[in-house]
Parts: structure tokens; sequence; C-alpha cells
């Protein structure tokens, strides 16, 4: 059973960095042909890391300790919120640990270590990312934590495993109002936290409307390398979280070869539909204005209160 | 024979020896024997309250110490937690102030007056939790305040400001007294004694109007020591103007003994109320909460920003004690167990890593003479140290694992997460919200000490003084270590504060939640669970980033680091007034609560006098004022002195006047006392 457990941990990690490239040139693949392009395939994003992993090491004049220390630090906390999260396994040895708040925080980190990696480099557009990425992920830390208060409310636990046996188990709760809306309001925070449109678009090339990329502006070589696998990380650990909290079939609740490996062709499935679903999204939205991105990230609020209260008087008061 | 009584000896007489040091010994010998004596009495007094945490108890009574009602002493393990928490901040920061105060050569801190009270300030820091009676709670408590306020005011030569500041905090501090004073006064003529003993047994018999008139009066007042909001008018300004070893000691112990006065009276003495106690209490805490950290995003004052984080973190505190006497109030007592717990154990986590960010705060102020972060800039070359120090406590601040804040968080967002167990309706709507808050305001605060550290001590320096700073000298930085070392050990061990903080818990008669045992965090309650292993993380997150930091490494063909310039955009090289300073940062939050902060902003166009068109000098003004001190504080104040205009007309200046009116006054008192009143 232990070994079985180990397995899934490190499987859990391996999926999401080597899927991470993967399913980032998914999705681009998805998003050029239906506008009409070739497509560079989806090998691509692997490609670039590769190719910035054997650059020299760049250290811009003026920068310091945090910003040499931000892309270990970002991949660093993603790798470690990626084994707890239960993607393939709800039965791993590191599932006691596997707090919802505890991975929230985690990749609160990550965006922090970023953020003031872009502050030190002294120049204005890194203060500029920085000071946008920060207030976009204070105005999603509430939307977070309230989704997962609904969450919680029907396992009785934060912890992530037994919030998605529980939900294995009673696959109706999933349909409810509360599970609805929280799956809404979740969705929209992740938006938010991985940059993608409508509140940031990861692809631009105009300085003045980047928030994530303006952060990482010094960045080259084998950091740059880092610190795109894990702004692909986040996305594909995120996508993977919300199919485990909303669609947990699949997921292994007992130690066996047979069911991890239906688990991780599950995953792998059920994030490139996720993707593919976001990629389609994204050709037909465009990103709003950041001062419209509080009205956004406040409706998803709304949705998630909604959610705990619903929870509460649907399930909780009953 | 109880080491307690021992410590607590030894305290008082180090204080003492420490007061005449002050005021006898010579500008140079001054300070370092202050500085050690006080250390001294911050060791006993911590070391009384960790005997006390450790489960022994002692109580006294001195009839001849104090006229009339003689001095009632006793430690429990809540006083005694407050009192460890206290000596250990006292002793790291008595070290670090024999540094700040040693080359000012008789001056601000280092002067006669500051000096000797600086101990006496301390040990009334220690004792405030010892008073088990009424009169000498409010003596030690009216000495804490005046031993606080000469060492807010050492600056004053220097800055207009501080005298400011000083007025501000001697008049609230002193209403709050009279708050005190009023509502303990009607208390225990109503419980039929003055001792806590005989409060404790006198408060059940009371009228419920009568109990909520005493706990509304007496939490007010130990909410603006706490620095909530509304009343939290004074804190912004008396911090940032003490010196740095002052604010540290204030903003660290100082308001825990707010919290510490709310928890004996309400959850002890008056051993809990009805439900809307605490939901008052919750929403003062949700908008200190959300309020201490709006205004601190706005500030580019560092020790400002500082200050009203303490506000934050208060607000946090007190929804873990709102909580607590919610769910008292419906009967569910372990969840009230937890979300004290949680509360206290936030008490002790800011207190750690408050007073390391005020320490590195007044460091820097020490070294450049610069407190605004639109100045600042570059500080981690030129003192690495203290730059080191302050991002650890920033750590802490921003409650993300794996600072010690988070733990304390975590463990409050569970007791308020599984506080849905509790039915009713206003339960339903309130533990969302205040969910929601604590949310909002740990990610704020995140982005306020992004700010911090990124403008403060990252980048390049924006000002000659920041560019030429020095490194704080050796006690300084002992001093911030000694808190380094408490802050981490929290940050990683909490569970060695399990016992201590069961019984502080169980010292007001909740049950143990035995929430923090050996390495981390368990919560079990009936039909709950939860579990947070700090260890576990810090170790998980270290072995990631050797991998992400190794793995590269191994792939990549092995090249020397290159020096390369920042991209210019062609422009040539940025200087470091192109750089993002702390107001631009903030400006996108300001945006966002635009309506919340009514920042006010002025344009003032001079054209020269030939044309309109042509513009000789543009003047801009832009500042986010305190909108509560704006809109509450001055109508009363404005009120106040039209007042004071109105009745000086009653002083003509004639004596026949004056003798009038106290005949008029005699005849209103005897006729008042012959119709019988």
């Amino acid at each position: 059973m232990n070994a079985i457990g180990y397995v899934a941990v490190a499987g859990q990690v391996m999926a999401v960095v080597i899927g991470a490239p993967l399913l980032t040139g998914w999705m681009r693949q998805v998003r050029a042909r239906l506008e009409g392009r070739a497509g560079p395939g989806p090998l691509q994003p692997w490609r670039d890391v590769r190719k910035l992993l054997r650059k020299e090491p760049i250290t811009p004049v003026g920068t310091g300790p945090a910003f040499r220390a931000a892309p270990a630090l970002l991949v660093a906390t993603t790798v470690v919120a990626a084994a707890l999260v239960p993607l393939l396994s709800t039965d791993t040895p590191v599932s006691a640990h596997a707090d919802l708040i505890v991975v929230v925080a985690l990749i609160a980190l990550g965006t922090l270590a970023l953020a003031l990696a872009g502050l030190d480099t002294g120049t204005a557009f890194g203060g500029m990312g920085a000071s946008r990425e920060m207030t976009v992920a204070s105005l999603v830390e509430p939307t977070l934590l309230l989704s997962v208060f609904a969450l919680s409310i029907p396992a009785g636990t934060t912890n992530i495993p037994a919030i998605v046996s529980s939900a294995a188990h009673a696959p109706a709760r999933l349909a409810s109002p509360a599970g609805l809306l929280a799956i809404a309001a979740l969705a929209v925070a992740i938006l938010a936290e991985t940059g993608r449109i409508p509140v940031d678009n990861p692809s631009t090339h105009l300085e003045l409307t980047m928030i994530h990329e303006a952060m990482v502006l010094e960045y080259a070589g084998p950091d740059l390398a880092l610190v795109e696998l894990g702004a692909q990380m986040r996305l594909t650990l995120l996508l993977g979280l919300l199919s485990s909290l909303f669609a947990p079939w699949g997921i292994a609740t007992s130690a066996s070869w047979a069911a991890l490996a239906v688990a991780l062709a599950l995953l792998a499935a059920k994030v490139l539909l996720l993707g593919a679903v976001l990629a389609a999204a994204e050709v037909f939205w465009a990103k709003v204005r950041l001062f419209r991105v509080p009205e956004l990230l406040a409706g998803s609020f709304l949705l998630a209160l909604l959610a705990v209260t619903a929870s509460y008087f649907l399930n909780g008061a009953a | 024979m109880s080491v307690i009584p021992a410590a607590l000896a030894s305290a008082t007489g180090l204080g003492g020896v420490g007061a005449l040091a002050g005021i006898g010994l010579p500008d140079r010998l001054r300070v370092p024997a202050v500085g050690v004596v006080t250390a001294g009495v911050g060791v006993t007094g911590g070391a009384a309250g960790v005997a006390a945490l450790g489960g022994s108890r002692w109580a006294a009574d001195y009839a001849g110490l104090v006229p009339l009602a003689g001095a009632h002493l006793a430690v429990d393990a809540l006083a005694g937690l407050f009192m460890a928490v206290a000596g250990a901040v006292v002793t790291a920061v008595a070290v670090y102030g024999i540094g700040y105060a040693a080359g000012l050569g008789g001056h601000g801190l280092g002067s006669r007056t500051a000096q000797a009270v600086l101990p006496l300030f301390a040990l009334s820091l220690l004792l405030v939790p010892v008073a088990a009676s009424v009169s000498t709670f409010l003596l030690l408590w009216e000495l804490m305040a005046l031993g606080s306020l000469p060492l807010v005011l050492p600056e004053h030569r220097e800055r207009s400001a501080v005298r400011q500041a000083g007025v501000w905090y001697a008049v609230m501090t002193h209403l709050g007294l009279m708050l005190l004073l009023a509502g303990f006064a009607l208390f225990a003529a109503r419980a039929g004694g003055e001792t806590f003993t005989a409060l404790r047994t006198g408060a059940p018999g009371m009228s419920p109007t009568l109990r909520a008139v005493v706990f509304v009066l007496v939490a007010s007042a130990f909410l603006s020591k706490a620095g909530a909001v509304p009343l939290h008018a004074w804190l912004p300004r008396a911090y940032p103007e003490a010196p740095g070893p002052v604010s540290a000691l204030m903003s660290a112990t100082m308001v825990n003994l707010g919290i510490y006065g709310l928890v004996r009276t309400g959850l002890d003495l008056l051993d809990g109320g009805p439900a809307w106690w605490w939901l008052g209490l919750l929403a003062v805490g949700g908008c200190s909460a959300v309020y201490g950290v709006l205004q601190a995003a706005m500030a580019s004052d560092l020790k400002r920003l500082v200050a009203y984080s303490s506000s934050e973190n208060m607000g946090l505190v007190l929804i873990g004690v709102g909580a607590s006497g919610l769910f008292a109030s419906h009967g569910d007592r372990p969840l009230a167990a937890l979300a004290l717990a949680a509360a206290l154990l936030h008490v002790v986590n800011h207190a750690a890593f408050k007073a390391l960010l005020f320490c590195a705060a007044g460091s820097v102020q020490r070294s450049t003479g610069l407190r605004d972060l639109d100045r600042l800039g570059g500080l981690r070359s030129r003192m690495p140290l203290t730059a080191a120090f302050f991002a650890l406590a920033a750590l802490g601040a921003v409650a993300l694992p794996p600072g010690n804040g988070f733990i304390s968080e975590w463990l409050l967002l569970q007791s308020l997460i599984h506080g849905l167990a509790v039915h009713g309706i206003a339960v339903a709507v309130v533990l969302p919200l205040s969910v929601a808050l604590i949310a909002l305001s740990a990610g704020i605060a995140a982005a306020v000490f992004v700010k911090a550290l990124g403008v403060g001590f990252f980048a390049r320096p924006r000002d000659a003084r920041a560019a030429s700073a020095r490194e704080a000298p050796a006690p300084m930085l002992a001093g911030m270590a000694l808190l380094a070392a408490g802050l981490m050990a929290l940050a990683v061990v909490p569970g060695l504060l399990g016992g201590g903080l069961d019984r502080a818990v169980g010292a007001v008669g909740l049950p143990g939640s035995g929430a923090l045992t050996g390495g981390g965090l368990k919560v079990r309650l009936a039909d709950i669970s939860a579990q947070l292993s700090p260890l576990w993380v810090v170790a998980a997150l270290t072995v990631a980033i050797l991998l992400a930091v190794a793995l590269p490494r191994l792939y990549g063909r092995r090249r020397r680091r290159v020096n390369a310039r920042l991209w210019d955009c062609g422009g040539g090289a940025p200087t470091p007034r192109m750089a993002y300073t702390a107001t631009s940062f903030a400006e996108p939050l300001q945006r966002v609560f635009d309506d919340v902060l009514a920042p006010e902003q002025d344009v003032d166009v001079t054209p020269v006098r030939e044309s309109a068109y042509l513009v000789e000098r543009v003047r801009f003004q832009h500042r986010v004022p305190d909108r509560i001190e704006h809109r509450l504080y001055e109508p009363v104040l404005r009120g106040l002195a039209r007042a004071g205009r109105a009745a000086r007309r009653l002083a003509g200046g004639s004596v026949h006047l004056y003798l009038g009116y106290g005949f008029a006054g005699l005849v209103v008192l005897l006729s008042a006392l012959a119709v019988g009143w």
C-alpha cells in the first residue's frame, strides 16, 4: 500500500511538472486552430523550456536575492501543492497534510515571491506588474477562502482528500445549488489566480496591459524557464484541483495499481478538456480593463457567499 | 514554594533599580545599565509567566501596599500567557534599546527621563495581568499609561508631530481610563466587592441590563487600548512618532493587554453574555481588520504602515474572541475554546512579528532618518541583516506558510468554518462574512508587506540618505535576533506552546482545545477534523526548493552567471526615480476601495502672468486621510471647541459674578437635598 501511495504522490508531481507545458501547448494549439492558424504543435512549450534551460543564466544589474530566489520558490510552492492535492489518489502518505487552506496559501506564497522579484528589479514595469498582481491576488483571496468554506461544510473538514472522497460517494451533492455556485466562484478565482483572459492576457506583448508578464520582464535563460514552467504548473494544478473537487470520478480511493493508472488517464482527459474549454472561451473573450477586474471578482465573491449560505440552509440546517 | 512570587519580587526590584539607574547614572553608563536591568525585568517577569503557563498558580493580598483598598495579586495561566509574551518582548527590546539609545548622547530615548521611565513601563506591562482587584488593576493600568507617555515623547524637539501624537495618546488613553473606572466602579458596587473573586461570584446575580452596561463601558476602554476601529485614532499617531524600541514595546505588549482585559472581564469575570455582545465584538473586529489593513496599504510611512497593521491583527484577535463568546453563548464550549485558543495564539504570534517589524523599522529610521517608503529603497545591500529580519517578520505578518501568523489564522479559520455546526441564523450569516473579512485582510496584508519590503528594502535607493545607510549596531541586531529566534520557533514548532495555551483557555472556564500538540496542530471536535503540521510544510518546501534549484542545473550546460543591464526600452539606464514607489504601488488598491478610503487630491496650476496657457508651476497634492478620524473625531472636536468658546462668556471676569455662581450652585444643591433626591 505504502509503495503505491508514494508512487501516487510522485505521479501527481510528475504529471503536473511534465504535463504543464503539454497542457499549455495543447491550449495554444486549440486556440490557433479556432483562429484559423496552423499552430506550432503542443510540444512547443517543452522545446522553449529546453532551449531556455541551456542558455546562460543572466543577472540584471541592481537586482538582489529576492529576484534570484523567486523562480525556484514559485516552482517549489507549486510542487508541494501538487503533492498535496489529490489529483490521482486520495490515499497517499501526505494526504493527512493536504489541507485546502494550506494549498491556497502555498499558491499565494508563489505569487508573493514573484511580486517581490518584480519590485526587486527597481524598474517601472516590475513595480507595475507587482502592484497589479498583488491587487488582484488580494481580491481573489476572499473568494477562494469562501469557496473553501462552502466545500468543507458537507465534508466537515478542510482536508482535500476527505472532501474529494465524500463527494465521490455522494455525487448528487455536486449538482446541488451550493456545489454549482461554489464551482462557478472557484472557476473565476482560478482564472484570476492563473492570469488568464479576462483578467490578464498571457500572450500580450504590450507592457502597459501586462500583469504577470510585466513582473517577469527581466528574467532570461534558466530563470525564465523556471518562471514559465511555474506559471504553467499552476494552471495545470488549479485546473486539476477544480476537476478533483467537482468531478472526482476516477480518482483512486484505494491503493491499487490499476486504479492509479485509470486515475492518471482520467486526470489527463479532464484537464485537457478543461484546457480546451478555457482556450476556446479565450478566443471569444476579450481581456477586461484592469479596473473592471474588481467587479468580476466581486461577482465571484457573491457567488461564493451564496454557496456558503445555500450550503448552510439546504444541508446544514436540514 | 512557587517560583512566581520570587520572580515577581525580583522583577519589581529590578524595575526600581533601573529607574534609579536611569536618574542617577551619567550619560555614558546610563543606557547600557538601564538596558541590562530592563532585560532582567523582562526575564524575571517572563519566567513568572512561563511558570504560570506551566500550571502553577499564585495569589496574595497585601493590605498595606495600597491605601484603603490594599493590593490583591493573582496569577493564573491566562495572566501567565500575557506575562510570558510581555517578558519575552521586553527582554529582546531592552537589548535592542541599548544599541538604539547608545549613540544619542543623552538626548531622545537616551535622556534621563526616558531611561528612568523605561524600566517602570516594562514592569507595568508585566504586572497589569497580575492584578486581581479593581483598584490594583486600575492603578497598574494607569501606571502603564503614564509610563508610556514620556516614552512616546522623547523626539519632540525634532518633530512637532510628536507633540500632537502625545496629546492624542494622552487624551484617548485617559478617556479609556474613565470608561474603565466607570464600568468597574459600577460592577464592583453591584457585585458586592472589588476583588476579582468577589466580582466573579457577584456577576451572575446582576441584572442583564447592568451587566450589559458594564460590558459595553469596559469593552470600549479595552478596545481603545487594543487599537480597534473606531477607537484607534491614537495608534497611527503615537507608534510612528515614538522611538523604535518604544513602538515595539507598545505594539507588541501594550495592545495585548487590551485583549487581556476584554477576555478577563467578558469571559471570566462576567462569565460570558448574550450573543449580541459577541456579535458586536465580531463586527468591531471585522471592521478593524479590513480598515486597518486598508490604511496600512495606503500608508507610505513605514512605521505608520506597521502601526495600522496592529489594528488589523487586533481585529483578527477580536474576531476570535467574539466567536468564542458567541459559541459559548450558544452552549458549544469546545468550539468556544478553539476560537479563544486561536485568538490567544494570534496574540502571541502578533507580538513576535510586530516587535520585530518595529525594531527593524526603527533601525531603518535610526540609520537613515527616513520613514517615507517613497524615499527609501536598496537597503538590502546596505543593511542586509535588518532587511532579513524585516523580511522574516513580514512573512509572519502576511499569514502565509511557513510564517507564524499563518498558524493562528488557520486555527481561527478552522474555528469559524466549523462554527456553522452551531445553529442560529445570526451565526450562519456572521461566520461566512467573518471568514471573508479575514481572507480579504490577509490578501491585502500580503500586498502591504510586499510593498513595505519590496519598495523599502529592495530595488534601488531613492534618496541619498537611504543610499548611505549603515547597518545597525550589534546590540540592536542581537535584540532583533532574539525576536527572530522566537518567531521561527513559533512558526515551526508551535506545539511547544500547546499545554500552556490550553491552560490559558482553561483559566476562563472553557475546556482545553488540545489544538496544539507536539509538532503540529490538530483540530478534533465532535464531527470535524483538520490538521496542519508546520514542520512538514517547512520540510516539504525546503526539499522542493532544493529540487527546483538543482534539477535545471543538472540539465542545462553549466555556465557562469553573467551580469546584464536592466531592460531600458532603449531609453538609457533607468534611474531610481523611474522605479515604482509605495504610493504608486498602492494606487490600484486605492482605486478599488475609493469609496471607503475617500482620498483627497489637489491640483494647483499657476499660469504665468502674461498668458493663462503657459504654466509656471503645478502643485499636486495627494493624501489618503483616515476617514474615520475625519468623520467621527473632527466633528466632536469642533463641537467641543465651540462649546468651550460659548462657555467663555460665562466667565466675565467679575468677582461678583463668580460669587453669584457659587451661591446659585449651593442653593441648587441644597434644594435638591431638601426635595430628597
